[in-house]
């Protein structure tokens, strides 16, 4: 079962908050919805830089970001 | 194409590109008429438009500056051609606007926002010194109530046309600031009158503002991120700025080092400090710089449109009130110290317990 964590209508830095403190739970895979560009690429870079996989999937106007190990 | 161009700007090399464009485009502006130090300003040039429009009577710092109007309709231009654009609000507009105004306030005590504490330093002012370490204070304790679960909820999808609110502001400006109605106020002397030309303040704030927009480029978020979690990205472009500021300003002899008497700004440590640290933590309750929240605003942010008008309002308030810095002047040759009014003391006290009270009661329980 993953992890979903909703960011969405959440302004910066919150989504990265939530996203890294889902990682810090060590439940794998986080799914964390966002729905601005600007929050996608945070939480993709924060989760990248701590050495996670991240894949990103639009759906509609939202995206949902999937972290992963390795 | 334009995938690849978001990456470009969301990778470190466009952040410090970016960055460095700013510095260079802010000592170009002052290089061409504005005031010294204050290339870009954005307390600064908001504190000039309320002024303009008649909402304080200092007759030194009245204008309607271009490069405001450019930010917004800049972000507005890469929002709409990156399918960006998203007309939000709703998350807890009224506190935004009461952090809007202290952050004006704290701005003005100190004489400046962050981008201007940048300017400042990169002109030679050690005051900025003081200044940006009172920043960091200020979004240091910004970042233990985001640790605890500050938070000020969600926003939500609303009409286009209600992002587009802040937008079509400026654009009233714009017509206003080229008819230049009865009702406006132009200063005739003092900062307000020193402007570079209107076609190139323009030119350059919708640049900037179509840049930053691309690099989510913020001051306060550069100093927040590291702090929160060792994230160097922002800065590296805010550093960026400060070198390219500083080479310019080399390049044309417009370095003076010292602290007294530097142009537009104060030598009073304990009240630059503290200012700045007021200014710091409402921007990080708020989540962004004043540059930023005038692109978020261009983007269909209509929280951060609140908080503009918040800082507006709030520099009608500094000015009106009689609480913002008095800049130190040279008179016939003597130095006359500036410095900050009793009311500033007390309306920066005021400002930081708000902060506070926001910070501690408006968390969610984690």
């Amino acid at each position: 079962m993953p992890q979903i964590i909703d960011a969405r209508g959440l302004s910066c830095p919150q989504p990265v908050i939530l996203a890294k403190n889902g990682i810090q739970t060590g439940v794998f895979p986080v799914e964390v919805l966002v729905d601005t560009t600007a929050s996608c690429e945070n939480v993709s870079r924060m989760a990248k830089s701590k050495g996670f996989s991240v894949t990103v999937e639009p759906q509609n106007s939202d995206f949902k970001i999937a972290i992963n190990k390795r | 194409m334009s995938e690849k161009m978001t990456n470009f700007f969301a990778a470190r090399t466009g952040i410090i590109i970016v960055g460095a464009i700013i510095g260079v485009c802010a000592a170009l502006l002052q290089k061409f008429g504005n005031p010294p130090n204050m290339g870009v300003c954005v307390a600064c040039f908001q504190r000039d438009i309320a002024g303009a429009l008649g909402l304080h009577r200092a007759d030194v710092v009245q204008y309607i500056r271009p490069e405001i109007i450019g930010f917004v309709l800049g972000a507005l231009i890469a929002a709409l051609l990156f399918r960006e654009f998203k007309a939000t609000g709703g998350s807890a507009p009224i506190v935004r606007f009461v952090l809007g105004m202290f952050a004006m306030i704290g701005s003005l005590v100190f004489l400046g926002c962050p981008w201007r504490a940048l300017l400042r330093l990169a002109g030679g002012d050690l005051n900025a010194v003081v200044g940006l370490l009172g920043l960091i204070t200020g979004v240091a304790i910004g970042v233990q109530f985001l640790k605890s679960g500050y938070n000020l909820g969600r926003a939500v999808k609303t009409y286009p046309l209600a992002g587009l609110i802040m937008p079509l502001m400026m654009v009233f400006l714009l017509i206003v600031l080229i008819v230049k109605p009865g009702f406006i106020f132009f200063s005739a002397k003092g900062p307000g009158s020193m402007h570079a030309p209107v076609i190139l303040s323009l030119a350059i704030g919708l640049l900037i503002g179509f840049l930053a927009q691309r690099t989510r480029f913020c001051t306060m978020g550069s100093i927040r991120d590291v702090i929160l979690m060792r994230d160097l990205h922002l800065l590296s472009g805010v550093v960026a700025l400060l070198v390219a500021a500083f080479g310019m300003n080399l390049i044309f002899g417009a370095i003076k080092l010292g602290f007294a008497p530097q142009p537009v700004a104060h030598s009073n440590h304990l009240w630059n400090f503290l200012g700045m640290t007021l200014a710091g933590l409402a921007f990080s309750l708020a989540g962004g710089c004043p540059g930023r929240q005038l692109f978020l605003a261009g983007e269909g942010n209509g929280d951060s449109a609140i908080f503009v008008i918040g800082m507006i309002t709030g520099a009608a308030v500094a000015h009106n009130f009689g609480l913002a810095g008095k800049p130190d002047a040279m008179v016939n040759g003597v130095l006359q110290a500036g410095g900050i009014s009793l009311g500033g003391i007390v309306a920066v006290g005021a400002g930081l317990m708000v902060c506070l009270v926001i910070g501690f009661t408006m968390r969610e329980k984690i």
